[in-house]
C-alpha cells in the first residue's frame, strides 16, 4: 500500500483553485449514467447525495435510522465556523485555516485545512438560502459568537440547535432530489460490507433491518459518511445506532485507517448516574463562558453540599492552571484537567466523577434573567436530566467520548486507498488532526458534501473506465454469502449474555485504559483484555429471534462484533504514538503536567493496513508538512 | 435521591405489520428514579434476552431529545406525562411505586406498525418531498448578508423549524391528524424572504400530499401543541391555512410554471 | 410577514377542485358556513327577545319576516339552507376521514388539552340538527304532532303555547347547551379554520368567544324560560 496524498502543488492559496481546473469534468448528458452509492445520510451524506444529483448523477443514498432527518448530526448544539469576518475582528480564511492547524496540534492535512477555511465561506451562504433560520441582530443580519477558545467571532448559530438546523437544510435539499427522482433513499438499511471488483469499490451490501433481507447494490463509487467510532466507549454522546462497522468493513476490505487514536473527550457533558446509563447529554461548551469549574480543595469535602464549601476551600483548578484562558481552556485541555482533579480523589457527586460548573457568579453580576436568556434551553435539559436547579446549585459536569478525529484515510481529493471508495464528515481523518476544535465538525461535514466532493467525484468518474457489473458478479455473491454467513453465525451462538453487556465491558476498558490519559501498560493490558473479551463474545452471546425480521439485538451485536475488533486496533495505534498530541494524551509525554509532542518522530498520520484475522495490521506513515503554520507548542497558560 | 421503585409494564407486542397484537404484562423491578424511561426499558429487555426472549422493539437513537426517532404512547399521553419532553428524556422520577403503566405505539393508519412499538413514519418525508424545502441548487448563491431577515421573523421561523419530526401530533390528535408537523414546515420557510417564491404552491402540495397519506383533519383540539416536546404552536396551522386559501385563489395552474421553467 | 406578490385572482377549477377535496379546504368550508349561522343565531337570538317587548310587537316582527319581506325571509333562508347543507357535509366527510385515520384505537388515551367543547363538536353538531328540524317543525312548517296547537299568524301564541310544556323547555335548554358548546368551539375555531387569527402566547385561550357563546345561548334561554317563569304568558 503506498500513501499518495494527491496533494497539489503551488502556493497553498491556489491549491483548491487550481486542482479545480485541472479536475476532469463528466460530460453533464453523461451523469444520469453514473451511480453513486452514499451510505449515511448526516450532514456529509445528505449534502453530498443532494449535490451529486443536483448535479446530474444517479444517487443511491441509505440510512439505518427511519428517515435522513435522525442522523446524528442533528445533535450538534453549539455552532458553524465560517471566516466570514462579519464582525470585523481580523478573520480570514488565513486565520480560519491557522486556527484549525494548532487547534489540531500540528497532526492535519495544511492543504485540506486551508481548503476548509476556503469553502466554509460558502456554506453559510448555501444554507441561508436553503432557508437555514441562523441567529440574527435587529437589524436583519447574521449574529455570531465566539466558540470552542477561539479569540475572533466567527461561528454562526441556530439557537442550541445548530447542527439540527443545518441537517434539516441538508434533509430538505435532499428530500427535493428524491421527490425529482435524481436519489433513491434507502431508509432502515444497514451497510455490512463494501464489494471490491479488480480493486475498484463497485458497491455494498446491506441487510434491510425491517426484512431482514440482504441486499447487493451495486455502482460506480462508493461514499462513506457514516460518521464516527466515539460509541466504542459504549457511554458517549453519540447516538446510540451510531458505530464504526461501514469504516471497519472498508478497513478489512483493504482502505486503511488513519489515526484512530485521535479520539475527543468534551468536557461538558452530565455525568454517569448509575449503573444503568445508556448515554452520556453533553452541555454546550458555551456554558464556559459563564461557568466557573471548580473542585473542592479538601477530599473531605467531596460529600458537602457545595454551598458549604467556602470560597477559600474551592479550587478553580482551570482558572489557576491556565490564567490566560481560564474556563476556556480548549476541549482536551479541560477535559484531562477534570480527570486529574477526581483521580486526585476530589471529584464530587456519584461515584466522585464529577467537576462543579458554577454559576452564582455570573447570576451574581449579570442577574439570573440574563443568565436564563443565555443559557435557558441547557438549564432546563440539565435539571430535566438530574433533577437539580442549576441556578441554585451548580451544575456537576464530566468529559464523555464525543468526537472522532480518526477515520478512513483519505486524499485531497476524499478518496480512501480503496479506488473509487470516498470517504467524507467524521467518517474520515483529514482536517481535524489530533484534536477538533468546537464548531468545526459541522463546517467539515457541509464541505466536504457541498463543495469538495460533487467535484473530485466527477474527476474519479472520468478518468476511469467503468465495466459494467451486475450483482451477479462472483465478488458480490461473496460479499453476501459472507454476511449471511455473519449473521447465522451471530444468531446460532446461543451463549449467556446480551451484546450489549460486551459492549459495556469494552467500553469500560477503552475508556479506563485509552480514554482521556494512556500509558504503555495500561495500553498493554487492554490488548490482552479485549480480544479475550472478543473471544467470549463469539461463544457466548446470545441474540434472541431471527434474521429475517426486524431485529434490534441482532443489529446491535453486528455492531458490538466490529466495535470488539476496532477496539484493539485504537489501542495499538495508541500505544504506537509515544507522543501526546491533541486528544491523545500518553502520560509517559508530558511537561509540567502538559501534553508533550514529539515532532521529530511523530509528525505524520498513522494509517493502518488490515492484514488478516490473525496477523497485526501493517503501519503507512504519511509525512505531514508544515510550509505555512510553522511547528509551535500549543500553549493555553 | 429516593428509594427504587417497582413498576408494571402493559406494552403492546406485535411481532410484524400483519402479525396481530395483543398486551403483554411485565414487572420492572427496582427501577431507579435517575434512570430515563428508555433505560429502564432497556434493563427490561436485558432481562428478557437473558430469558432468551425477543425483547420490546421500539425505536430511539440520539437519546437527548433531537433526532424525533423515540416516541410512544405512555398511559395515554404521546412521549408520556412531563410536558416538553420526549420519551428519551423523560425520567423515572415522573412515576411512582406500584404505579402500572400501558404502553402503546404512535396509532395512525399512517403509521403502520412495524415491530411492537416501532411504527413506519415515512409519510413525515414525502409529505417533506411535497414541497417541504426551497429550490435551490448547491453553487453559489448571493452572500448569506444580502437579504436582511428582521430578527422577530427569523425566530419565529425557528420556533417552527425546532420540529424533530418524531410524529408525536399525530399520535396526540384524536383526528391522528398531520397538520402540526406539515404547517411547522410550512411556517418555517414561508416566514423567510427565501421561502416567498414557492410559499403558496408549497401549502397547496403539502396539503394535499398530508391527505393523500391518509392523515386525519384538524379540528383544533390543540393536542398536538401539548404532546411536541418542542412546544411548536397550533398558531403554526393558522398559518398553513392562509398560505393554502391564498394559494388556492391566486396560485397559476402548473403548466404555466413549468413552461417558464 | 405577509409580503403578497400583486394580487391575482386566479380561481380555476382545477384548484377548487383541489380546494373542496383538502382536509383544510373543507375545513374552510365549515368555517365560512359557520360564520354565516353564527350571524344568523345573533339576529334570530336578538329578534326573538322581542317576545319580551308584548304580543303585538313580537307578532308584528313575525309578520314582517313572513309576508312584509317575504323575499328577504326566502334568500336568507336559501343562504342558510346551503350553509347548513355545506356545514354538515364539510363535517361528515371531515369526521369520515378522522375515522379512517385511526383505524386501531388506543387501548388509552387521555385527553390533555382539548375542551369538552371541542370533543363535543360532532355529536353535539348531529342534535343541533336534530333539533333545526324539530324547531322548524314546530314554529315555521307547524307540524301538528311537534305543536298540536299552533295556529299560523300567531307567533307569540305558539311560543308560549309550547313553552308551558316544561318537554320542550328541557328539550330546548339541552339544544342551547350543546349551542353554548358548539359556539365556545366553532367561534374561537373560525378564525384559526381560515388563517386570519393573530397569533397568541396562548393560542388555546378565548374570551371573545365565550362572550359571544354565552350570549346567544343566554338570550335564545330567555325565551323559554321566560315562558316557564310566567314573566313571558
Amino acid at each position: 500500500m503506498k500513501l499518495d496524498a494527491k496533494i497539489p502543488s503551488g502556493p497553498i492559496q491556489d491549491k483548491w483553485d487550481t486542482h479545480r481546473f485541472e479536475m476532469k469534468l463528466v460530460n453533464p448528458a453523461n451523469k444520469r449514467k453514473y451511480h453513486v452509492i452514499v451510505v449515511g445520510s448526516g450532514l456529509a451524506g445528505a449534502s453530498a447525495a443532494a449535490s451529486m444529483s443536483e448535479l446530474g448523477y444517479n444517487v443511491s443514498c441509505f440510512a439505518y435510522q427511519d428517515s435522513p432527518r435522525r442522523a446524528h448530526s442533528i445533535a450538534a448544539q453549539g455552532g458553524i465556523n465560517a471566516a466570514k469576518n462579519y464582525r470585523n475582528d481580523g478573520d480570514s480564511i488565513w486565520r480560519l485555516f491557522y486556527d484549525t492547524v494548532k487547534g489540531g496540534d500540528f497532526r492535519a492535512r495544511e492543504a485540506n485545512v486551508y481548503r476548509l477555511a476556503q469553502v466554509s465561506v460558502n456554506i453559510i451562504d448555501q444554507c441561508v438560502a436553503q432557508g437555514v433560520p441562523f441567529a440574527r441582530e435587529y437589524g436583519g443580519l447574521l449574529a455570531n459568537r465566539s466558540f470552542g477558545g477561539a479569540q475572533v467571532s466567527r461561528t454562526f448559530y441556530a439557537r442550541g440547535q445548530t447542527g439540527q438546523q443545518l441537517l434539516l437544510g441538508a434533509y430538505q435539499a435532499l428530500e427535493k432530489e428524491i421527490a425529482r427522482g435524481g436519489v433513491k433513499m434507502y431508509n432502515r438499511h444497514e451497510m455490512l460490507d463494501v464489494v471490491l471488483v479488480n480493486g475498484v469499490a463497485r458497491g455494498i451490501i446491506t441487510r434491510d433491518l425491517v426484512t431482514g433481507e440482504v441486499e447487493a447494490h451495486v455502482a460506480d463509487a462508493v461514499v462513506l459518511g457514516t460518521g464516527g467510532y466515539g460509541n466504542v466507549f459504549y457511554l458517549s454522546t453519540n447516538a446510540q445506532g451510531c458505530n464504526v462497522s461501514a469504516t471497519y468493513r472498508a478497513y478489512k476490505k483493504g482502505a486503511a485507517f488513519a489515526n484512530p487514536c485521535y479520539t475527543q473527550i468534551h468536557p461538558t457533558c452530565i455525568p454517569v448516574a448509575g449503573d444503568h446509563q445508556s448515554k452520556l447529554t453533553l452541555m454546550s461548551e458555551s456554558l464556559r463562558n459563564d461557568g466557573r469549574v471548580w473542585v473542592p480543595k479538601r477530599k473531605e469535602d467531596c460529600g458537602k453540599k457545595p454551598s458549604e464549601i467556602a470560597e477559600e476551600d474551592r479550587d478553580y483548578y482551570l482558572e489557576r492552571k491556565y490564567p490566560s484562558f481560564g474556563n476556556l481552556a480548549p476541549r482536551d485541555i479541560s477535559s484531562r484537567a477534570a480527570k486529574e482533579a477526581c483521580d486526585d480523589g476530589r471529584g464530587v457527586g456519584p461515584g466522585g466523577r464529577g467537576v462543579y460548573l458554577d454559576f452564582s457568579d455570573a447570576i451574581k453580576r449579570l442577574g439570573a434573567k440574563e443568565i436564563g436568556d443565555r443559557y435557558g434551553n441547557l438549564f432546563e435539559m440539565y435539571q430535566r436530566i438530574t433533577d437539580e436547579n442549576p441556578y441554585e446549585v451548580p451544575m456537576r459536569i464530566y468529559p464523555a467520548s464525543h468526537y472522532s478525529m480518526g477515520g478512513l484515510w483519505v486524499d485531497y481529493n476524499l478518496m480512501s486507498t480503496i479506488p473509487g471508495l470516498h470517504v467524507i464528515g467524521e467518517a474520515n481523518f483529514s482536517d481535524h488532526g489530533a484534536n477538533r476544535l468546537g464548531a468545526s465538525a459541522l463546517m467539515q461535514g457541509l464541505a466536504d458534501g457541498y463543495f469538495v466532493l460533487p467535484y473530485t467525484i466527477g474527476h474519479y468518474l472520468a478518468s476511469n473506465k467503468f465495466e459494467k457489473v451486475t450483482s451477479d458478479h462472483p465478488e458480490f455473491r461473496a460479499a453476501m454469502e459472507g454476511v449471511r454467513a455473519r449473521t447465522a453465525r451471530l444468531l446460532g451462538i446461543n451463549g449467556k449474555r446480551s451484546a450489549d453487556s460486551f459492549h459495556r465491558e469494552l467500553g469500560k476498558i477503552l475508556w479506563e485504559k485509552c480514554g482521556m490519559a494512556r500509558n504503555e501498560a495500561g495500553l498493554k493490558e487492554a490488548l490482552q483484555q479485549i480480544p479475550a473479551l472478543r473471544e467470549e463474545f463469539w461463544q457466548n452471546l446470545t441474540v434472541p429471534g431471527s434474521g429475517d425480521s426486524f431485529n434490534q439485538q441482532l443489529e446491535k451485536a453486528g455492531r458490538v462484533a466490529d466495535f470488539l475488533e476496532f477496539g484493539e486496533l485504537l489501542c495499538q495505534d495508541a500505544l504506537h504514538r509515544e507522543e501526546s498530541c491533541g486528544g491523545h494524551f500518553r502520560e509517559e509525554h508530558q511537561e509540567e503536567g502538559e501534553a508533550k509532542r514529539n515532532d521529530d518522530k511523530f509528525a505524520y498520520v498513522a494509517a493502518w493496513e488490515y492484514t488478516g484475522e490473525s496477523s497485526a495490521p501493517v503501519l503507512h506513515k504519511e509525512p505531514l508538512e508544515f510550509e505555512n503554520v510553522h511547528l509551535a507548542t500549543r500553549s493555553y497558560k | 435521591m429516593s428509594g427504587t421503585m417497582n413498576i408494571t409494564l402493559k406494552v403492546w407486542r406485535q411481532a410484524g405489520p400483519t402479525a396481530l397484537g395483543k398486551f403483554e404484562e411485565y414487572t420492572a423491578r427496582d427501577v431507579s428514579p435517575e434512570m430515563s424511561f428508555l433505560e429502564m426499558l432497556d434493563v427490561v429487555n436485558e432481562k428478557l434476552v437473558m430469558a432468551g426472549k425477543e425483547p420490546i422493539a421500539f425505536d430511539h437513537d440520539c437519546r437527548e431529545g433531537i433526532c424525533g426517532m423515540c416516541g410512544m404512547m405512555i398511559n395515554g399521553a404521546a412521549h408520556g406525562p412531563s410536558k416538553l419532553t420526549t420519551t428519551c428524556q423523560l425520567h423515572m422520577r415522573s412515576f411512582k411505586d406500584g404505579d402500572q403503566l400501558t404502553i402503546e405505539p404512535w396509532r395512525a393508519k399512517a403509521f403502520p406498525v412495524i415491530r411492537d412499538l416501532v411504527v413506519d413514519r415515512s409519510p413525515l418525508d414525502r409529505i417533506i418531498q411535497a414541497g417541504g424545502f426551497i429550490s435551490v441548487a448547491t453553487g453559489s448563491p448571493q452572500d448569506a448578508n444580502a437579504i436582511p431577515i428582521g430578527k422577530p421573523d427569523a425566530d419565529e421561523s425557528m420556533d417552527a423549524a425546532a420540529c424533530i419530526g418524531c410524529g408525536a401530533c399525530v399520535a396526540a390528535c384524536p383526528n391522528a391528524s398531520v397538520s402540526l408537523f406539515t404547517a411547522a414546515k410550512i411556517g418555517h420557510l414561508g416566514l423567510l424572504p427565501q421561502g416567498q417564491p414557492e410559499r403558496y404552491r408549497r401549502a397547496l402540495k403539502m396539503v394535499a400530499q398530508m391527505d393523500l397519506e391518509g392523515f386525519g383533519g384538524c379540528t383544533l383540539f390543540g393536542e398536538c401543541m401539548e404532546a411536541c416536546p418542542k412546544g411548536i404552536s397550533i398558531d403554526f396551522i393558522k398559518r398553513m391555512h392562509g398560505d393554502f386559501i391564498w394559494g388556492a385563489i391566486s396560485e397559476r395552474p402548473e403548466k404555466a410554471v413549468l413552461g417558464s421553467g | 410577514m405577509r409580503r403578497r406578490r400583486g394580487f391575482v385572482f386566479a380561481p380555476n377549477l382545477g384548484n377548487m377542485r383541489k380546494f373542496w377535496d383538502s382536509s383544510v379546504g373543507k375545513k374552510v368550508v365549515m368555517g365560512l358556513t359557520g360564520l354565516v349561522l353564527v350571524g344568523f343565531v345573533i339576529g334570530h337570538m336578538a329578534g326573538n327577545l322581542q317576545i319580551f317587548m308584548g304580543m303585538e310587537r313580537y307578532n308584528a316582527y313575525a309578520k314582517l319576516l313572513q309576508e312584509d319581506i317575504i323575499e328577504v325571509t326566502w334568500a336568507v333562508r336559501i343562504a342558510l339552507l346551503v350553509s347548513v347543507v355545506l356545514h354538515a357535509l364539510s363535517a361528515w366527510q371531515l369526521t369520515r376521514r378522522a375515522w379512517a385515520a385511526r383505524p386501531v384505537d388506543y387501548a388509552l388515551r387521555e385527553a390533555q388539552v382539548s375542551t369538552y367543547a371541542s370533543r363535543t363538536m360532532r355529536w353535539g353538531g348531529v342534535f343541533l340538527a336534530l333539533f333545526i328540524v324539530v324547531h322548524l317543525g314546530q314554529f315555521t312548517l307547524g307540524w301538528k304532532w311537534l305543536l298540536p296547537e299552533f295556529s299560523r299568524g300567531a307567533a307569540y301564541g305558539n311560543v308560549v303555547l309550547a313553552f308551558e310544556r316544561p318537554f320542550w323547555v328541557v328539550f330546548y335548554l339541552v339544544a342551547m347547551f350543546f349551542l353554548l358548546l358548539h359556539l365556545l368551539h366553532g367561534t374561537w375555531a373560525v378564525l384559526r379554520t381560515l388563517g386570519v387569527a393573530k397569533n397568541a402566547a396562548e393560542p388555546l385561550a378565548r374570551r371573545i368567544p365565550v362572550i359571544i357563546a354565552l350570549l346567544v345561548t343566554v338570550g335564545f334561554s330567555l325565551v323559554p324560560l321566560g315562558v316557564a317563569l310566567g314573566v313571558v304568558r
